[in-house]
């Protein structure tokens, strides 16, 4: 099993606050893994190191190295503008631009500067039928995504990522603001996705690590307490605080 | 002592209410008085001139002894002068916009926006002199047929002098477009180029257009920039080289001579400046409704 990410002694702070310490992980090819932990332990720090989007953040502060297929993603070569394209982020609220169907989903790939009608319309299509939407929106491509209900919108959003053909997906509580239809379309969306591209994706939600993931990763108060595969993780955790944090979100 | 009992405190509550609904009320009193003397004057002034050779005759004369009241020549004058103060202002105040809100640190932010606001706050007559005595010589110098009077160098003023109303405008607008937006650009590989102008602009643009409108609106009622330096010829032309008359400098011409009140000329400054009102009247709608549509998609 090779793997998508070998993270190592990662360090992340902002200003004096050290919100992820020390963590060194490996993160397996195209399965999916899920980040577990309670409110504010780093989990969306963690999610952040990994496509650099913490670059953008003033005042925030990273040691320690994450190479993606080997190669360390902050070596001079690398750009993070080529990176993100590698490695898709979305969001924990549906945020589409206020644009068309369309043009959200063709976003990605005319900054890339791809001009060709034939050629977008074959690609929007493909990434929207990844994301399960195409049915949906098929006839109303030039209408506004605002117009589309939340669950729809992350969807989109999805799409929209899905569409410059990244190898990882990162999703940082994709299915917080949705109602159970909503997220049960999701996590079938990325079952099937999963054969394709890397997931990592931090969830709140007990079932939904269970369900989906392959291997899980529990962070408290900024270090990862426990990492491994999800079903040994869920019934014989090997760390007591792993298993009063799970216990307690089973009820 | 107190005598703040629970029901004086309540009459004086509705008091102050009271208080403030009358100067709302007053100012809506002015503003449809004043529209209503404008109207009366100009309705005179109708009854003595056909309101088509007034609208579509280019000739403007009320002041020779063979009048011609053709409004074209200022409509096109006022015009003139405006469209060259936008192709300054507004590609120019985009771009410092753009600048301020996406680019520019706190620390930049801080100390140039008072730099814009105490350009906006310097008269206009000074704008007006500086066009007549510095950027029309410093322009003849170029453009040799360039007459002494002309519309481009008060209208190059005149765009610099509205540029911090398009930048706080516009910036307002960009600003307003949530941080998530730019998240979502930047995490699809966008460069922060393509985030600005690709993403955040097109995403501001009801507000950038309502920003435009309001600078149009501007430019068309500005007066005493073009009335000292744009000259005081009423001419049916586009060519920004020669003298031209706007609506707002002949209204000034009029008023400041010594036009005997109740004569034809004296009203015509009435029927003119209706049309002003009425031209920045839709144009205020226009910008109104535009930045209402823009506070809808992000509400
Ligand atoms: N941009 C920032 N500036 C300053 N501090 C931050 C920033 N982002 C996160 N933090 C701090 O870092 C710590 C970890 O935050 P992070 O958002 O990574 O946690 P999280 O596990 O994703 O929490 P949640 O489950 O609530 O989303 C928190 O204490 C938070 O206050
Ligand atoms: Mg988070």
């Amino acid at each position: 099993m090779s793997n998508a990410f070998e993270i190592k002694n990662l360090n992340i702070y902002y200003n004096g606050l050290h919100a992820v310490k020390n963590v060194s992980i490996d993160i397996p090819h195209t399965l999916i893994t899920a980040i577990i932990g309670a409110s504010g332990c780093g989990k969306s720090s963690f999610l952040r190191a990994m496509n650099r989007m913490n670059d953008l953040i003033p005042n925030s502060r990273r040691t320690g190295e994450i190479l993606f297929h080997g190669v360390d993603i902050h070596q001079p070569m690398m750009s993070e503008v080529t990176l993100r394209r590698r490695i898709g982020m979305v969001f924990q609220k549906p945020n589409p631009f206020p644009f068309s169907i369309f043009d959200n989903v063709a976003y990605g790939l005319r900054i890339q500067g791809m001009r060709d009608k034939a050629t977008l319309d074959q690609r929007v299509e493909e990434s929207l039928r990844r994301a399960a939407l195409w049915p949906e929106v098929k006839d109303r491509l030039k209408q506004s995504a605002f117009a589309l209900s939340g669950g729809q919108q992350q969807r989109l959003c999805i799409a929209r990522t899905l569409a410059v053909d990244p190898e990882v997906l990162l999703l940082d509580e994709p299915c917080a603001s949705l109602d159970p239809t909503g997220t049960a379309r999701i996590e079938e969306l990325l079952q099937k996705l999963e054969k394709e591209i890397t997931i990592i994706i931090v969830t709140h939600n007990m079932q939904q690590a269970k369900r989906l993931s392959d291997t899980v990763g529990f962070f408290h108060l900024g270090e990862l307490v426990e990492f491994g595969r999800t079903e040994e993780m869920f019934e014989h955790p090997r760390i007591q605080l792993t298993r009063d944090y799970i216990m307690g979100h089973f009820g | 002592m107190t005598s703040a009992t629970p029901g004086s405190s309540h009459v004086k509550e509705q008091m102050v209410g009271w208080a403030f609904k009358l100067c709302g009320l007053l100012s809506l009193f002015v503003t449809v008085g004043i529209a209503v003397v404008l109207f009366a004057e100009a309705a005179h002034f109708f009854g003595e001139v056909s309101v088509v050779e007034f609208l579509f005759g280019t000739e403007w004369t009320p002041l020779f002894t063979e009048k011609h009241f053709g409004i074209l020549p200022l409509v096109l004058g006022t015009l003139l002068v405006s469209a060259i103060a936008m192709i300054v202002a507004i590609p120019l105040g985009i771009l410092i916009a753009v600048y301020l809100s996406e680019y520019a640190s706190a620390r930049v932010r801080r100390s140039l926006k008072p730099i814009l606001e105490i350009l906006a706050s310097i008269p206009t007559i000074v704008f007006g002199y500086f066009a007549l005595l510095s950027v029309t010589p410093f322009l003849q110098k170029i453009i040799p047929g360039l007459s002494g009077f002309n519309a481009l160098s008060p209208g190059i003023v005149m765009g610099i002098m509205i540029l911090p109303f398009v930048v706080s405008l516009t910036d307002d607008a960009m600003t307003a477009v949530p941080h998530s937006l730019r998240m979502a650009a930047y995490g699809l590989g966008s460069t922060r180029l393509q985030v600005a102008f690709r993403v955040v602009l097109p995403s501001a643009s009801s507000g950038v257009i309502a920003a435009c409108v309001l600078a149009v609106s501007r430019a068309v009622g500005e007066t005493m920039l073009v009335a000292i330096a744009a000259g005081m010829r009423p001419t049916f032309t586009l060519n920004p080289l020669v003298p031209v008359q706007t609506i707002t400098a002949y209204i000034v011409q009029v008023s400041l001579g010594d036009t005997p009140a109740g004569t034809l000329e004296y009203r015509s400054i009435f029927a003119v400046a209706s049309v002003l009102f009425v031209l920045t009247f839709i144009l205020n709608m226009l910008a109104q409704k535009l930045r209402a549509s823009f506070k809808f998609t992000y509400a």
